[in-house]
């Protein structure tokens, strides 16, 4: 689950990290309302889940009121798209004013799981306000990483190494460690899977503060970070991506015409890489999960239907938890409650597949059964075609 | 012989009274496997299946002299039970349950490190020798005794690759599924060391998917230390960058870790790939008669 900009410094300033002073506004009024209040030079910043948004205009300096107020109203109720969100960009309904305060230097730093070593690793760097993955492809010299033992958890040394190798002054050394050290609590306490600060800025007149902030939770831990729970902006996430996770089903959308529902995430990914081999092209990822039961099938099979650029769907089922004949009842509620109006093609392999095919072949309905994944792939293909 | 597990393995169920814990008990026994105990705190002094519950894994292996751990408890309690049958000293632990937060898994790892524990998963199948020993949730009937190691970070995708095989005729010598989870216990490498050094495996079949560098890490060793055939797949050709596909560790971040730079490495490096895993089986036949 990722945060806003806004929400990572609220958490941040938690734990002692100095952010901007700043005020979240939903309407060009208040923002307008905002920047006198804060006084001087502002800035106003759209607050979607995406980097890039300074190159996409989704961050505007504004000198007086009345320029904020009308940032503001070039921002809100549009979407916004980045280099990150893709064409369609993701819908901005609040800005962040803050007072742009003049800096000396742009700093990176940021927090994350390196999975090599199994520890929680800084990534530092001169060189911040870039694309930290463009600095690491080109000049990694220039980025310092440190590894935290979890039962060590971060120490000061580490902290004056980062700031020393990022060409931070002596006079800054204490509280580049305090920051770091107000990371890594946050980080913890938080089961955050990144946070992310660029640019760090070093402040004219001295000090750090967050000109930036991204932070987000390791999914896993929602249920024990209850309060965090609430920080979670559905307008941000795909529709489907949202529904299908309150039942518990893995969807990813993509651009192709061919639904796909499998089982386990491996399987689900090696089924699109099949059907793109076959020529065609996935609509989406889907992976019922491992206890799938009739009824998330039937709700995976909604999810699919509801896509309107779907044109044929093949659903891939290796019974290992999963019986296949549970599947098959769950497909033919399914198809009998929403209607089959696109060809359906399903191969079912493992524990009770003959029951399974049988159950589907009895049932009347017009489905393509496969027995192996590059057939049904191929069936799913040229149904697709068909189709169009 | 094979490796890790075999008709001697002597299981301990850790979570054998829930719905899960239960079933998949029930089917191990059925394929055979010597499973000698289930713990479930607060149920010591049951029998459960017809075997005897402990409070602690402790009392189970003192009792049964169990020297394996299969794990079904819910995530919250995962981290607890894995490190509680290190602590018991048993020797191979297999962690089915999934959803583990991360930070949990970055203790367990480091608290496992200098132990005598060898940890498969979490977020995985388990480990099968055919006609031996399963241990995990995998279907039994699709596996046969054979000359194949298998390992692969995916549940279901992995019994494509053991169908393949079984009807290649070629079998498996022992299967193991290192879970789909960032922070896991056995790698890559340490199944294809063990697959070297093992008499019954004649050949191997590795099946990756996006996210990390083991699969690259793989490949260096590969080239170095193993003269058996190799065949490769890496499912996520096709998923876009930054997306989370299901498995907790499958995602691209900033250009690493995708199928095509999985696939170079591995090619670089001599291994054998197929770019579907239909191809698994007809690829590992074509190694063998050479």
């Amino acid at each position: 689950m990722n945060l806003h900009e806004y929400q990572a410094k609220q958490l941040l300033s938690q734990y002692g990290v100095m952010v901007p002073d700043g005020l979240l506004a939903t309407t060009a009024h208040e923002a307008e309302s905002a920047a006198r209040q804060l006084g001087g030079r502002v800035v106003v910043k759209a607050q979607i889940h995406s980097g890039g948004r300074g190159k996409a205009g989704g961050a505007k300096l504004a000198d007086h009121p009345q320029f904020a107020a009308e940032a503001a109203t070039a921002m809100l109720g549009t979407r916004l798209a980045t280099k990150q969100t893709g064409p369609k960009g993701l819908p901005v309904s609040m800005v962040l004013v803050e007072r742009a305060e003049p800096i000396a230097q742009e700093l990176y730093l940021s927090l994350l799981l390196d999975r090599q070593s199994g520890r929680l690793c800084f990534v530092g760097s001169a060189a911040g306000g870039m694309d930290i993955e463009e600095v690491a492809a080109s000049t990694p010299e220039r980025i310092t990483t440190v590894m935290v033992h979890p039962a060590a958890g971060f120490q000061p040394y580490q902290g004056r190494r980062l700031a020393q190798a990022m060409g931070l002054p002596g006079a800054e050394m204490g509280h580049f460690v305090s920051l770091a050290k107000a990371l890594y609590a946050c980080f913890v306490a938080s089961d955050a899977s990144l946070i992310e600060i660029n640019p760090l800025a070093l402040m004219h007149g001295g000090g750090l503060k967050a000109l930036d902030a991204k932070i987000a939770i390791d999914d896993n831990a929602l249920p024990r970070q209850k309060k965090l729970e609430a920080y979670r902006d559905p307008s941000q996430e795909d529709p489907r991506e949202h529904e299908a996770a309150e039942h518990g089903i893995s969807y990813v959308a993509l651009d192709g015409d061919i639904g796909c529902m499998v089982n386990g995430a491996g399987l689900a990914m090696a089924t699109m890489d099949v059907i793109q081999l076959s020529g065609g092209k996935p609509a989406n990822f889907l992976d019922v999960g491992g206890g799938a039961t009739a009824e998330r099938v039937s709700q995976a099979f909604r999810l699919i239907c509801s896509d309107p650029g779907v044109k044929a769907i093949l659903i891939n089922i290796f019974g290992g938890i999963v019986r296949c004949d549970l599947i098959a009842e769950g497909i033919i509620k399914a198809a009998a409650e929403i209607g089959l109006t696109v060809p359906l093609v399903v191969r079912l392999q493992g524990t009770n597949m003959d029951q399974g095919r049988r159950k589907l072949d009895d049932s009347g309905l017009a489905i393509i059964s496969a027995t192996t994944l590059p057939e049904a792939a191929e069936k799913v293909v040229s149904a697709a075609r068909g189709a169009a | 012989m094979a490796v890790l597990v075999d008709e001697h393995t002597r299981v301990v169920v850790q979570g054998i009274t829930g719905s899960q814990g239960t079933f998949h008990t029930q089917q191990a026994l059925a394929y055979g496997t010597k499973v000698v105990a289930g713990v479930t705190p607060g149920r010591g002094g049951e029998h459960h299946l017809g075997l005897p519950v402990f409070d602690t894994v402790a009392e189970a292996v003192v009792h049964t002299q169990a020297n394996a751990s299969v794990i079904f408890v819910p995530a919250a309690f995962a981290a607890d039970a894995i490190l509680e049958a290190a602590d018991a000293g048993v020797p191979l632990v297999v962690c089915i349950t999934e959803l583990i937060p991360i930070l949990d898994m970055l203790k367990v790892k480091a608290a496992l490190q200098g132990t005598k524990t060898t940890l498969i998963g979490p977020n995985c199948p388990g480990i099968i020798t055919p006609d031996a020993c399963k241990i995990g949730i995998m279907p039994g009937s699709i596996h046969k005794s054979g000359v194949v190691g298998i390992v692969s970070r995916s549940g279901t995708l992995t019994y494509e690759t053991v169908q393949q095989t079984t009807e290649a005729g070629l079998g498996q010598s022992t299967c193991i599924g290192i879970g789909g989870d960032p922070i896991h216990g056995m790698d890559f490498i340490d199944c294809l060391r063990l697959f070297e050094k093992d008499p019954k495996t004649k050949a191997m079949v590795m099946v990756g998917e996006i996210g990390g560098t083991d699969e690259e890490a793989a490949a260096t060793f590969i080239k170095d230390n193993v003269k058996k055939p190799v065949v490769a797949y890496i499912a996520g050709v096709t998923a876009p960058p930054g997306k989370r596909m299901g498995h907790a560790g499958a995602i691209v971040q900033g250009g690493a870790g995708t199928a095509e730079g999985k696939f170079a490495a591995l090619e670089a490096a001599g291994v054998a790939t197929v770019r579907s895993p239909a191809m698994i089986g007809e690829r590992l036949l074509e190694l063998l008669k050479r």
